[in-house]
C-alpha cells in the first residue's frame, strides 16, 4: 500500500498549457461535477458548458475528456461530429437559417442570398463587429409557415428578406 | 386564474404559432383585456394544426370554441371592439373551430387532444380521457400489451413502418437487464413536424404511450432524444414529466402497480443522421452518432447493450388510444396492411398547411387540393415530394397514389413520416436533386464508403451533367452511382438518398437539359 501511495505518474502525453479563463474552466468542470455520473454523459455536459459559455472551447476538450475518463480523441471526436457545438466563440446573436426542402419551396434560396450578402459574411462565419453568426440549420419544424430561421433560439416563419432585416436591426439595437 | 364569468381566450404556444407571433397576440389580448375591464384567462394551447391560421386565437363561447386568425397583435383592438369575446362576427372569424371542414374532415386518434387542452395540466389531459390506456394496460400482463399492440395493426410512424407489435415482442422475449425504452424524438425530414407539435400540444400521452412500453417489455427507464431545434417541446415534455411524477404516473411505483418507470429527456445535436435508430442510441451513450451494424437488432443489442424498445413519437403516442378503445378500434381505420391514422403534414408552397390527421387511403390529390388548397403562390404545383429528404419527388400523373405504405412503395416513394412538401412550377428539379445530394453529404456519418464518398461525387456528376459536359455520359454515371448508394449504404441516408436524385431525373428530364438553364449550377 504503501508503494501504492508513494508512486509517481507520470501521463503518457504532458498536459498542454491551457487557454481556458478561470470562469471557463469553472463552467466546464461544475457542468462535468453535475453530470458526469449519467449514463452517456457526454452529450447533456456538451450542451451544459455550450449553454454556460456559448461555445465548446477547444481546451474544454482534454479537460471534460479527463472529468468524464475519456480519450481526448473521444471527446474531440464527438464535439467536432454534432453541427450543434460550435468549437469558436459565435457573435452575439446566433441566425440559424433552414435551408431545407420546404423552406425552398417558398423561396429559401434567395432569402439566403440576402442574409449572407448583406451581413458579408458565409455560413459559420461571424461579421467583423462580433455581433451575428450565421449557420445552416436543416429544418426548424415549422414547414408549412416557411422561409424560417431561428435568431438565438426564437423561431420566426413566413421571413422575407424584408422582415430579417426587420428581425436583424431590432436586434443590433438591443445589443 | 379561472376567475368566476371570466373569458375562456386560447392562444397557442406551439413553435410555429409563437414564430408568426403568438406571445405578442397573448400579450396584447390580456393588455386590452385589462385596459376595457372584461375577465379573460387565457390558456396557452397546443396548435389546432390548421397552421396558416396561426396565431389562431380561439374564445369559448357557451362551450363551443370559436376560432379567430390569423391574430397579429395589431388585430387585437379591432376584435375587442367587434365583441369576439362573445364570439361575434370579424374579418378575421372563422365560426366554430370543430366545424371548419379542413378540421371537420379529420380523424383525430393520435392528436384527439392536441390544441384542445393546456398541455401543462395534467388534469385536463385527465378530464379528456388522458390514463385511460395506462389504466387498461396496468390490468394486462405484459404479454397482452404486446397482443393487444400486435393485433392494432399500428406499424412504426417514423418512416419505415415496421410493425411496433413484432419489435415489442422481440424486447419483451430478450433476455438481460436493464431494458430501455427509447423515444426517437430527431425528427429531422424536412416537411415533417407531428413530433413537435404533439411534444409541445399534448405531452402527456407521449409518456402515457412509453409507460405502456416500459410496462409491455419489463424496462424501467425511457429516454426521449429531442433534436435541439425544439426547444419549446423540451420545455413541454420537461413540464409533463415533472407533473407525472409527482401524481405517481411515473416514478418507482406507477399509480401503485408496484412497478417502475422514469423518463427523462435528452437533447440532440444537430445531426440528421441521429434520426436513425442505432445512431440515436450511439448518441445517448455519448458518443458520435454512427449508425450500427445490424443484426443485432437494437431489440435485441440495444442502448448500453440491452433490450431496447425504440420508436418514433407518434407510435408511442398512438399506443394509448389502442389500450383505452381497443385494437379492433384502431385497426378499423386504414387500408390493406396500413392501419389506423396517420398524421399528415402538409407543407412547402401550400396555402392551408398544417396537420391532417386522416386514416390511410386518402389520395395525395385529395390531400394538396382539399385540404391543402393548392399552392401558396397560386401557380400550379409541379412537383411533391413526400417523405422527407429522402422521398421521391412525384410529378402530378402520380397525384392519386394513395396514402399507404404499400401504394407508395409501388411507385419507389416512400411515406415516411408523413410529410408533403409541394414545389410550384418555378421549382428547378434538377438543384432539387443536387440538393439531394449535397444534403447527404453534409449528413453523412461517414461510417460506409458508399454515402460518405458518393454523395460527394453525385454533387459533381450532377455539376457536369447540368453542366453539358458528356450529358449522356454524365447520366450514366449519375446513375449507376445511385445504385452504389441504394445497394451498398449502411442504412437508409445513403440507401435513399437517390430516391428523390433518380425520381427527378425520371420525371423531370426538361430541367436536367443545359446550358439553357444554368441558375442552380453554382448552387
Amino acid at each position: 500500500m504503501s508503494k501504492q501511495a508513494t508512486r509517481r505518474v507520470i501521463p503518457i502525453q504532458v498536459e498542454r498549457p491551457s487557454t481556458l479563463t478561470e470562469i471557463e474552466r469553472a463552467a466546464v468542470l461544475d457542468a462535468c461535477a453535475r453530470l458526469k455520473e449519467l449514463p452517456g454523459a457526454l452529450l447533456p455536459v456538451l450542451h451544459a458548458v455550450q449553454e454556460a459559455l456559448t461555445f465548446v472551447p477547444k481546451d474544454a476538450v482534454p479537460l471534460i475528456a479527463r472529468e468524464l475518463n475519456l480519450s481526448i480523441a473521444e471527446v474531440h471526436g464527438v464535439v467536432t461530429f454534432y453541427h450543434y457545438f460550435l468549437q469558436e466563440r459565435p457573435g452575439r446573436s446566433l441566425v440559424h437559417v433552414c435551408r431545407a426542402e420546404a423552406c425552398q419551396a417558398l423561396g429559401s434560396v434567395a432569402l439566403e442570398a440576402h442574409v449572407k450578402s448583406s451581413l458579408g459574411i458565409d455560413y459559420h462565419g461571424t461579421t467583423s463587429d462580433g455581433a451575428i453568426t450565421l449557420e445552416p440549420v436543416y429544418c426548424l419544424g415549422n414547414c408549412a409557415l416557411g422561409p424560417s430561421m431561428m435568431i438565438d433560439q426564437q423561431l420566426h416563419g413566413r421571413v422575407t428578406p424584408e422582415r430579417f432585416d426587420a428581425l436583424l436591426a431590432s436586434r443590433r439595437d438591443r445589443a | 386564474m379561472s376567475a368566476a364569468g371570466a373569458v375562456r381566450v386560447f392562444v397557442p404556444r406551439d413553435a410555429a404559432a409563437l414564430g408568426m407571433g403568438a406571445d405578442q397576440t397573448a400579450r396584447a389580448i390580456l393588455a386590452e383585456a385589462k385596459h376595457r375591464g372584461i375577465g379573460v384567462e387565457l390558456i396557452r394551447n397546443g396548435s389546432r394544426g390548421l397552421l396558416w391560421l396561426e396565431p389562431l386565437v380561439e374564445v369559448d363561447v357557451a362551450g363551443t370554441r370559436m376560432a379567430y386568425g390569423p391574430v397579429n397583435a395589431h388585430d387585437v383592438p379591432g376584435l375587442f371592439d367587434a365583441g369576439f369575446t362573445s364570439g361575434k362576427a370579424h374579418a378575421l372569424a372563422h365560426g366554430a373551430t370543430e366545424q371548419i371542414p379542413y378540421f371537420k374532415k379529420q380523424e383525430r386518434l393520435t392528436f384527439a387532444r392536441v390544441g384542445l387542452t393546456d398541455p401543462r395540466s395534467l388534469g385536463d389531459y385527465l378530464a379528456h380521457g388522458g390514463y385511460r390506456g395506462l389504466k387498461a394496460a396496468l390490468a394486462l400482463e405484459p404479454g397482452d400489451i404486446v397482443a393487444a399492440v400486435t393485433a392494432s395493426g399500428l406499424r412504426g410512424r417514423g418512416g419505415a413502418a415496421f410493425p411496433a407489435g413484432i419489435k415489442w415482442k422481440t424486447v419483451l422475449g430478450a433476455p438481460g437487464a436493464p431494458k430501455y425504452v427509447v423515444c426517437n424524438a430527431d425528427e429531422g425530414d424536412s416537411g415533417t413536424f407531428s413530433d413537435r407539435m404533439l411534444m409541445e400540444g399534448d405531452p402527456f400521452v407521449l409518456i402515457e404511450g412509453m409507460t405502456i412500453a416500459g410496462l409491455a417489455v419489463g424496462a424501467t427507464q425511457g429516454y426521449i432524444y429531442l433534436r435541439w431545434e425544439y426547444p419549446q417541446a423540451k420545455v413541454a415534455l420537461q413540464a409533463a414529466i415533472a407533473a407525472a411524477r409527482a401524481a405517481e404516473y411515473l416514478g418507482p411505483d406507477v399509480q401503485g402497480s408496484g412497478k417502475a418507470f422514469e423518463l427523462e429527456v435528452r437533447m440532440g445535436a444537430g445531426a440528421y443522421i441521429c434520426g436513425e435508430e442505432t445512431s440515436l442510441l450511439e448518441s445517448l451513450e455519448g458518443k458520435r452518432g454512427q449508425v450500427r451494424f445490424k443484426p443485432p437488432l437494437p431489440a435485441v443489442e440495444g442502448l448500453f447493450g440491452k433490450p431496447t424498445v425504440i420508436n418514433n413519437v407518434i407510435t408511442f403516442a398512438s399506443v394509448p388510444v389502442i389500450l383505452d378503445r381497443g385494437a379492433e378500434f384502431y385497426q378499423h381505420f386504414g387500408m390493406g396492411r396500413s392501419r389506423g391514422t396517420l398524421p399528415m403534414q402538409l407543407a412547402g408552397n401550400i396555402k392551408h398547411g398544417g396537420l391532417v390527421e386522416v386514416a390511410f387511403g386518402v389520395t395525395l390529390r385529395e390531400i394538396l387540393y382539399d385540404y391543402g388548397g393548392g399552392s401558396f403562390s397560386g401557380r400550379p404545383i409541379r412537383a411533391v415530394q413526400v417523405g422527407g429528404p429522402l422521398g421521391s419527388y412525384l410529378p402530378e400523373s402520380q397525384f392519386d397514389t394513395p396514402l399507404d405504405y404499400e401504394a407508395f412503395a409501388a411507385i419507389k416513394g416512400m411515406l415516411g413520416h408523413g410529410g408533403i412538401v409541394a414545389f410550384d412550377d418555378s421549382v428547378d428539379m434538377a438543384a432539387q436533386a443536387r440538393y439531394a445530394m449535397e444534403f447527404c453529404a453534409i449528413e453523412s456519418c461517414g461510417k460506409c464508403t458508399p454515402c460518405r464518398i458518393g454523395s460527394t461525387r453525385g454533387v459533381e456528376v450532377i455539376d457536369r451533367l447540368l453542366a453539358g459536359d458528356n450529358a449522356a455520359k454524365q447520366e450514366a454515371v449519375l446513375r449507376d452511382l445511385c445504385e452504389t448508394l441504394t445497394y451498398g449504404s449502411l442504412c437508409a441516408l445513403g440507401g435513399l438518398t437517390p430516391y428523390p436524385v433518380i425520381s427527378a431525373l425520371n420525371h423531370f428530364p426538361e430541367d436536367f437539359v443545359k446550358p439553357l438553364r444554368t441558375s442552380s449550377a453554382a448552387g
